[in-house]
């Protein structure tokens, strides 16, 4: 392998088999692939390229790997944790332009598409066959399936409905030589290990995904949702507990707080009672009986939980309204306040009163307002913090405040990410949830991929001696950098 | 009830040091799956760590050491209406949650719920090296780290020795309802497929060779509006009956060749081969036994069909399996690339070679 390339020479090499218009290297063009959907972490790569077919991406991957330039994939750069940011001695390789669905099998009720291809457009095109692509994360009109499998995203339907490692079939992907393999099959086993479910949640660090097979569900006859108020966050949190033990797995089973409920009111008007100091959103789909009797056992059991009030939605027209106001409530937040930021960890359910109660705490003790909206069906939180990146010390407070939220998920038995990635944002937590012979596992891991490390270095995993560095700092939650945090997934 | 995690990993400290590979046991329910277990291994016995560590049915999730017993976990989460969803096959009262695990084997509600590694949340091992490792745990949504739980999954133990183990649980089906209706072969295909297509609360489907069995689970209004919907017999005993597909122990089975596995895409036409087969996961796994020794053509024939082959059981007559083994893989062969990389996540885990060697591949 040769000294490192400059900026010059890779475009040069690289425009020997791609088209100069697939080929990016001024400063001036190079600005919108800077960073991710965490505006806040921003790098100018050397070149950004985006190829149109496999051999294309091969090649791209190949010259890399010869002149030991790091890669970084990005498909809608919607991502959260900064997992698409590029490294300035690196290559962007944008896969915005293989966006083709390339087939879909009703009968075996399967789609094969291209990893640019937008998570929402799948199911949009399966619906003429009755079907549809189940993960749904809530960037879902904007995010790409290659994203989604990188991140092994999630999204409301989750619970009953599985994620995407859950969903997706097979897999072809280029390794960091540039040889394109097939992972998994149409078939629903695969020999040997299962490398598929590796390639789920791998950030980019494992391969490249240039095509993927997904699972198609049929769509549910029907779709019914309540809507449950409560005066006290801890009996919604505990009636969430109560609907699993009464054997029914919701399709959806979102809370939001106070602060949420109001600014998702002011925003779209969904009809949530502003007096509430929680409101549980719980979905019940299936066949037209089960939704019936689902419905019905729910509406009892938040009632016997202590709901001030319980809605079941009267048409599709209010399903959606009270959905829209869930679907929009981070944007909603976003109105109240010149930034926030969005955490991300999961607890057991059943800490989930206790854990709210100790980010309201924190909440007082940074003096930061801070918004819960989530999944409360899996745990999964999303504490939105407000601050003022403007207000001297505030950004600090807020990343202070966000670390003790995911160190107080791994305490409690969770985890500090349960859908938007380790990437660049939690690099330093991986270190208080795993032990070193753990993170040196996952290195080795690594490494029996990309021997010379060129795919998303630095990402996901702590570099070795990155946890001793950082515990010698004192505390796993201070970050340095003076930059905003924006999510809005 | 007991944790043996020190000493097992004492006993993984040894085998580095006198280098000698190690075979892991549970009950032994499975000896036959995989590749030949070598004689000059030594035994890893796991059978006393064992116990539930943790369940709490509002969390869905159960936890529990390697050795517990599959049936004794089944009947814990029975009692508070719960189950494992992927229904795994047992092969014996004695079978146990690491075993069950290691081999990666799911039932007839696979293809509906999801398989045996869809459901696994977290595990704790013991790695090449005799480290305790913990990945994954407790939670639905987890994705700090690379998936290290799944890949354990199917593994066979050659990646390491799995210590415990977190599932998700589901919720019994309050009502289940099970149909038999005549069909030729590839009506029958097409009929799994398409019904599988519409929202009727199918948990299993599977061909005999004459007829076809649907399973309907759920809500008892849904069940009893899907069972009208799809017309047919109800089956006296269901339970029975999927207990026996589940099991290998309905007549089909009852045979002294080799017992197959072709793993194909649901929609997969009826695939003419010299023998008989059983049709499962609405057409995605077919049971074949074959009347021939001869099968230098079925890897090719099913290979070009999108599909993997893999020898499954001999019943009786264990020299020809052990002679077919010797030269030959039990799994469907890897490209070289997979290969490859097979080779290097074993290194990765299992530097030394120490964990059942060849019982994967024999190059693992």
């Amino acid at each position: 392998m040769g000294i490192l390339m400059n900026r010059a020479e890779l475009s040069i090499a690289l425009k020997q088999f791609l088209p100069d218009s697939a080929v990016i290297s001024e400063q001036e063009a190079l600005h919108p692939y800077e960073c991710d959907g965490l505006p806040a972490y921003k790098k100018m790569p050397l070149v950004a390229v985006l190829p149109q077919t496999i051999e294309q991406l091969q090649q791209v991957v190949q010259l890399c790997h010869q002149q030991a330039v790091p890669v970084v994939a990005r498909g809608a750069a919607t991502g959260l944790s900064g997992g698409a940011l590029p490294l300035e001695k690196g290559l962007l390789l944008g896969l915005s332009r293989f966006n083709k669905i390339l087939n879909i099998n009703p009968l075996a009720r399967t789609a094969r598409v291209q990893p640019g291809v937008r998570n929402l457009a799948i199911s949009e095109a399966a619906a003429k066959y009755g079907l549809y692509y189940a993960p749904d994360p809530s960037s879902q009109i904007a995010c790409t399936i290659g994203g989604n499998v990188a991140e092994n995203s999630g999204g409301v339907h989750c619970l009953k409905y599985g994620l995407t490692v859950h969903n997706v079939l097979e897999l072809k992907v280029i390794n960091p030589q540039g040889e394109l393999l097939t992972i998994g099959s149409a078939a629903l086993d695969s020999a040997g290990y299962d490398i598929l479910a590796l390639m789920n949640g791998s950030e980019g660090m494992l391969g490249i995904v240039v095509e993927i097979l997904v699972k198609l569900l049929p769509c549910p006859e029907r779709a019914q949702v309540l809507l449950a108020a409560f005066d006290d966050v801890e009996k919604a949190a505990d009636s969430v507990g109560e609907i699993i033990a009464a054997g029914i797995i919701p399709a959806g089973l979102e809370m939001m707080d106070a602060l949420a409920i109001q600014a998702a009111e002011d925003f779209v008007h969904a009809g949530y009672p502003r007096d509430a100091n929680a409101i549980l959103l719980c979905e019940v789909d299936g066949t037209n009986e089960e939704v019936s009797e689902h419905s019905k056992k729910i509406y009892d059991l938040l009632l016997s939980c202590g709901a001030t009030e319980v809605r079941t939605a009267r048409d599709e027209a209010e399903r959606l309204r009270f959905w829209q106001g869930r679907k929009s409530a981070f944007p909603a937040v976003g109105r109240m306040s010149p930034d926030y930021y969005c955490m991300d960890g999961t607890v057991p359910r059943k800490k989930l009163a206790q854990v709210l109660t100790r980010i309201s705490q924190l909440s007082q003790y940074y003096q930061l307002p801070v918004a819960n909206v989530f999944h409360a069906g899996d745990g999964n939180l999303h504490p939105l913090i407000l601050y003022d990146a403007n207000q001297p010390g505030e950004l600090k407070r807020a990343e202070d405040f966000g670390a003790e939220i995911l160190e107080l998920s791994v305490q409690v038995g969770g985890t500090i990410t349960g859908e938007h990635g380790v990437g660049h944002e939690k690099i330093h937590q991986m270190c208080v949830q795993f032990s070193e012979p753990e993170l040196e596992q996952f290195r080795a891991l690594k490494l029996a991929f990309d021997p010379h490390s060129l795919l998303n270095l630095g990402k996901a995993i702590p570099q070795p001696r990155s946890c001793s560095e950082y515990k010698l700092i004192g505390s796993c939650s201070h970050n340095t950098s003076g930059h905003q945090h924006r999510g809005h997934g | 009830m007991s944790d043996d995690s020190i000493a097992l990993q004492l006993q993984v400290q040894e085998a580095l040091l006198q280098k000698q590979a190690l075979t892991i046991k549970g009950s032994g329910s499975k000896n036959f799956f995989g590749g030949l277990i070598k004689n000059n291994l030594t035994p890893l016995s796991v059978i006393k760590h064992c116990g539930v560590v943790n369940y709490e049915p509002k969390e869905l999730v159960i936890t529990a050491r390697a050795g517990t017993s599959l049936a004794a976990i089944q009947s814990l989460l029975a009692e508070q209406g719960q189950m494992l969803a992927f229904e795994p096959p047992a092969f014996s009262e004695q079978a146990t949650l690491g075993g069950t695990i290691a081999c990666g084997l799911s039932g007839p509600r696979r293809p509906y719920a999801g398989s045996a590694r869809d459901f696994v949340l977290g595990s704790k091992i013991i790695n090449g090296q005799a480290e305790i490792l913990h990945f994954g745990g407790e939670v639905m949504k987890n994705v700090a780290g690379y998936d290290v739980s799944r890949l354990m999954v199917g593994a066979l133990g050659t990646l390491g020795l799995i210590l415990e183990v977190s599932l998700k649980v589901l919720p019994l089906p309050e009502q289940e309802i099970s149909l038999t209706l005549e069909y030729p072969v590839n009506e029958a295909i097409e009929q799994m497929n398409k019904w599988s297509a519409t929202p009727l609360p199918i948990s299993a489907a599977c061909y005999d060779g004459a007829n076809l069995y649907i399973r309907l689970s759920g809500a008892a209004a849904a069940v009893s509006a899907g069972s009208k919907r799809i017309g047919g017999d109800i089956i006296a005993d269901g339970k029975a009956f999927w207990y026996s597909v589940r099991e290998l122990r309905h007549g089909f089975f009852n045979s002294d060749k080799f017992l197959w596995r072709l793993s194909l895409p649901s929609d997969t036409p009826y695939i003419e081969l010299p023998g008989k087969q059983f049709i499962d996961w609405g057409g995605a796994l077919r049971w074949y036994i074959a009347n021939t020794d001869d099968n230098q053509d079925l890897f090719s024939i099913i290979t070009r069909h999108g599909g993997q082959v893999s020898l499954f059981r001999a019943s009786a007559d264990n020299t020809a399996k052990n002679n077919y083994l010797r030269h030959n893989d039990a799994f469907h062969p890897l490209s070289t690339a997979l290969l490859d990389l097979h080779k290097q996540l074993k290194h990765a885990f299992d530097p030394q070679g120490i964990f059942n060697p060849g019982r994967l591949y024999r190059e693992l």
